[in-house]
């Protein structure tokens, strides 16, 4: 450090090549946009641009660091190891079916408009950014830019109150959680003086490290914790998720779900097992107590719902918990690290494909102006679209973790995950909210099965949603009857697949 | 061995099965029930011909199908035999025809369906019973639950929507703490041996040569978790309260056969995972379950006793009989467990036998009210006949099934050093109340004057005859000469007796 050299800020491009064809796509599909006035040709290039960062990501050799390096100590700022590979390509594949969804979904609702699509491609760099970040401003960068675009597309229904009312709540909520980070980030600044990670941790582990030092950290990561417990919707600061879920156009609130978790997930993984390792004593046991509340306060919440949105809003806060199972495995022991954080990324595979059918199907219920969510809609539906039945069954029954759908293995392995760190008391409470949670879950498959059609909803879908729902429902039985694939995939990265 | 993977063929045919319907035209119930009927009945020749390749005098696992599922956290494809869960594949693969034949024309609502999840559930139950890896047993044991769930929810009776439910919130909350106890196996055995394997049969070993050796309380809270799901699937008093509803809400036709199979499910498994991993803690529980049995014999039955649905009656007296089964489980010896599992059967035989009975009365009369029926023994003395000899062997009288699974079970618990005599003594009360339920129940069935609304009541026909009649000749020749049931079995349950005295003296 002590020679200033002129060093290249980046080297090993392909670290950031699948986050640089995301933003670069990005902005010169804006331009596009101009131009073509068939939105739905923009949707298709977005899939087109999404799909080519996916194989990107995928070839690009896992264990590289060193890219956009930290100016002042060389440090790596963004990297690319298997966990961050996992949750970039999860974040793709539900960009991609998020943007299939929205197809036919923005102009049945008159919301056509093609800056969507690049919009969507823009969070996902961020997630990506989110995933990959090794420094405390790459990390702080991805979630603020990640943000400041889920508030457009939360109000991008505009005209439907609802959806403004969404998007100011987050705004909102967002703008408390953005506070909280950067202080949380300025205190352990202050304290280590570092801000990348590795760095942070070596700091930490000083002998030159004080007492005060330490408390500056400690109520740093309690603030982290904070910050990050509203992007996850993770208990007690996930009170905005239901209004702000339920308001949002649909494919958003899919896209949130599910890729916005994915990466929030990814960063606060990071930050807590690979810079605040060493302080876990103090972190553990809230993050423990915390992860318990979420599955609770998930679960128990869905189960008064009669709105199938809202429901799946509260049980998108359940699997934060299920997901914060893997996350407290990972920091428990350092033996237990990698089995941790594959677990996170293996739940949130099986969550994405779970979660993006049962929203798919929502969708096809949902026209202008009526959006038939209430259970009663849901009432018969196998009777008149066996298919769209077909699929929210196993939606749900890999939602609840049955076995043979991608959901049991997920749970399998969180369970095992937290337990092998040695929270026995958290599988237990993992499994008794899992079954409160198959109370809800099997009310809306009877429903479809078992009673009359209450009044007629009309359905719709087209290609883009017929092919998101076959590829998330295959999926769903793929990666339950055959998980192997996947899980040497999040245990060995890209190169398990021969790469 | 005939170099087929037998066993693997017979579970999978039915899901094939299944799938197969899903392509035949909807408006052809007819094909569809012939279709249906074809893969059970391979199945059953299959698993028949399996059973007949199975070598009596060998202890453990048998004809094994293996391959890694799951290599990256060492879970494994692995299906077997051995002399424990071959009677109960044979009892899965009969009674799976059987109901198909019996639900007839009974189902008219969406056959298709109806046939296809009845293969489906039959795959999951054939699943259940040949897993060797413990996640793969875990797996097919939750996943009977959909179809049933369905089955009932969808062509139940009136409440069939909370039947359906109840059923199933039940099953799977309960199971869950199964999956717990069998990550905490699994992670044990992986930090104690190095092995991170789901194979019962490794796992067994481990515990018998003494390479996993379970801390006293960790051993119990394992113990706990297997026995929470198995207690609610057989089901022990208090965890019974599901099964009435269920029973009596599944369709009316003789499918429920197959209801009766869950509950074997539970038994077998206890044997497994309670006897045969847990042998410690399983002794140290034996007491307090024992009594909880002895309750479950006598609740089942004084409840039975005070209801007028037959369907109802015939409900609790699984209770009681699943209470015997559940005593000669935890005498822990040979005899005990030998008799549980012909006490299993017989409750699948002969209680499926009286199911049938009831279905031939609702498909005539359109109730199961016992006080709405009456004298039917004059319009059809076959099916009269018939279901005297069934409910005999459901009571236990000497000759038939039921008194060998009983006999046995009091010999096994009456020399067990875990019980003792007094369960046992308490417990054959469950047998004089047994012979007072199911003789009311058939005095005011077939015995009396017959009503004026009874009139016209028509005798079995040839089909009916053939499937009841099959059910109760097994009832009868098993019960002449029980050693066909005992005799393979012998080997592995010396096996585990020994296995279990092992374990033991290593505490």
């Amino acid at each position: 450090m002590s020679e200033k050299l002129p060093l290249p800020l980046f080297e090993n491009i392909g670290v950031v090549l699948p986050m640089a064809i995301a933003f670069g796509w990005a902005i010169i599909l804006l331009v596009i946009d101009l131009f073509v006035a068939d939105k739905r040709a923009v949707g298709w290039l977005a899939v087109l641009g999404l799909a080519a960062s996916a194989v990107a990501a995928i070839i690009q050799p896992t264990g590289t660091e060193g890219t956009f390096l930290n100016a002042e100590s060389r440090a790596p700022m963004i990297g690319l190891d298997p966990f961050a590979q996992g949750i970039v390509l999860v974040a793709l594949g539900v960009a991609i079916i998020t943007v299939l969804l929205a197809l036919e979904y923005l102009p049945r609702q008159g919301i056509e408009r093609g800056e969507f699509y690049p919009l969507v491609m823009l969070a996902t760099g961020a997630i990506m950014l989110l995933a990959q970040g090794q420094d405390l401003i790459a990390l702080f960068l991805g979630l603020e830019l990640l943000s400041i675009i889920l508030y457009i597309l939360a109000g991008f229904a505009h005209a439907r109150v609802a959806s403004e009312e969404a998007a100011i709540k987050y705004l909102i909520f967002g703008g408390f959680a953005t506070g909280f980070l950067v202080f949380a980030i300025a205190l352990i600044y202050g304290a280590t003086g570092k801000s990348s990670l590795g760095e942070i941790a070596a700091a930490s582990a000083l002998p030159t490290f004080t007492a005060s030092d330490n408390l500056l950290l400690l109520i740093g990561i309690g603030l982290l914790i904070v910050g990050f417990g509203y992007k996850v919707s993770m208990a007690p600061f996930h009170m905005w998720t239901p209004d702000v879920y339920e308001g949002s156009p649909t494919p958003v609130t899919a896209f949130m779900s599910v890729a916005v978790k994915a990466g929030a997930f990814a960063a606060l993984a990071r930050l807590l097992v690979f810079a605040f390792g060493a302080q876990a004593a103090v972190w553990l046991p809230i993050l423990a107590i915390t992860a318990a509340l979420t599955m609770l306060a998930g679960n128990i919440g869905a189960v008064v719902q009669t709105n199938v949105k809202r429901m799946l809003a509260y049980s998108s806060v359940g699997h934060a918990g299920y997901i914060l199972l893997g996350v407290i495995g990972a920091g428990a022991t350092a033996a237990n690290r990698e089995l941790g954080l594959q677990s996170v990324v293996f739940y949130l595979v099986t969550y994405a494909l779970s979660n993006m059918a049962a929203f798919g199907v929502l969708i096809a219920l949902e026209r202008r102006g009526e959006a038939a969510w209430s259970l009663d809609d849901l009432s018969g539906l196998f009777g008149r679209s066996p298919w769209l039945a077909t699929a929210m069954t196993l939606a749900m029954l890999s939602l609840a973790g049955v076995p043979l759908t991608a959901g049991f293995v997920g749970k399998l392995y969180v369970f095992s995950a937290v337990w092998s760190g040695g929270l026995g008391w958290l599988t237990l409470i993992g499994v008794a909210t899992s079954a409160i949670s198959a109370f809800f879950y099997l009310r809306v498959i009877l429903r479809m099965f078992t009673s009359e059609p209450s009044r007629e909803v009309q359905t719709f879908t087209g290609t883009g949603l017929r092919v998101a729902l076959v590829v998330a429902a295959v999926g769903i039985l793929l990666v339950g009857v055959l998980p192997g694939l996947v899980v040497s995939f999040v245990q060995h990265g890209g190169v398990a697949l021969g790469l | 061995m005939i170099g087929l993977p037998l066993i693997s063929l017979a579970l999978w045919l039915p899901l094939v099965g299944a799938l197969a319907l899903l392509f035949l035209p909807k408006e052809q119930p007819q094909l569809a029930r012939t279709v249906a009927l074809v893969f059970g009945f391979v199945t059953l020749v299959i698993a028949v011909v399996a059973a007949a390749l199975f070598d009596r005098s060998a202890p453990g696992f048998q004809m094994i199908d293996a391959f890694d599922w799951i290599p990256g956290l060492g879970i494994r494809y692995a299906v077997s035999l051995d002399g424990v869960s071959i009677w109960f594949f044979l009892l899965a693969a009969l009674l799976t025809p059987v109901a198909q034949l019996a639900s007839g024309a009974f189902i008219q609502r969406d056959v298709r369906g109806f046939q296809a999840l009845l293969l489906a559930l039959e795959f999951s139950v054939l699943g259940t019973f040949v897993a060797q890896d413990m996640f793969l047993f875990y797996i097919f044991f939750e996943l009977t639950l959909v179809p049933t769930a369905l089955l009932i929810g969808r062509w139940g009776g009136e409440q069939r929507v909370k039947a359906a439910t109840q059923f199933f919130l039940y099953n799977f909350g309960a199971s869950l703490f199964m999956l717990v106890a069998m990550i905490g196996l699994y992670l044990t055995h992986a930090a104690q041996t190095g092995l991170a394997t789901g194979d019962i049969a490794v796992l067994i070993d481990s515990v018998a040569t003494g390479k996993l050796s379970l801390d006293t309380t960790m051993a119990r809270l394992l113990f706990g978790g297997f026995f929470i799901a198995f207690a609610v699937k057989m089901p022990l008093w208090p965890f019974h309260t599901w099964l009435p509803l269920a029973h009596a809400e599944a369709t009316d036709d003789g499918s429920i056969d197959i209801l009766g199979l869950l509950q074997k499910t539970g038994g077998y498994g206890l044997i497994r995972f309670a006897v045969q991993l847990l042998p410690a803690a399983t002794a140290w529980a034996a007491p307090a379950v024992g009594v909880l049995a002895v309750i479950s014999i006598l609740y089942g039955a004084v409840a039975a006793y005070a209801q007028r649905d037959i369907k109802r009656v015939l409900a609790y007296s699984t209770v009681s009989h699943m209470g015997f089964a559940m005593l000669g489980i935890f005498a822990m010896n040979a005899l005990g467990i030998t008799g549980a599992i012909t006490m299993m059967l017989a409750s699948g035989l002969a209680t499926g036998a009286l199911f049938l009975v009831s279905a031939a009365i609702v498909a005539r009369r359109g109730t199961r009210d016992v006080k709405q029926l009456g004298g039917l023994w004059l319009p059809a003395p076959i099916l009269g006949g018939l279901a005297l000899t069934a409910v005999f062997g459901s009571i236990g009288l000497p000759g038939l099934m039921g008194f060998a699974g009983e006999f046995t079970v009091m010999q096994g618990t009456w020399t067990s050093s875990a019980l003792g005599p007094a369960y046992i003594i308490v417990g054959v009360i469950g047998v004089i109340l047994a012979a007072a339920y199911l003789l009311t129940m058939f005095r005011r069935v077939f015995m009396g004057e017959l009503r004026p609304a009874n009139e016209g009541f028509t005798d079995l026909t040839g089909r009916e005859i053939a499937l009841l009649g099959a059910l109760v000749a097994l009832v009868v020749i098993i019960g002449i000469y029980p050693n066909m049931v005992f005799a393979p079995m012998q080997a592995t349950l010396q096996q585990i007796a020994s296995g279990v005295s092992q374990a033991l003296a290593l505490k």
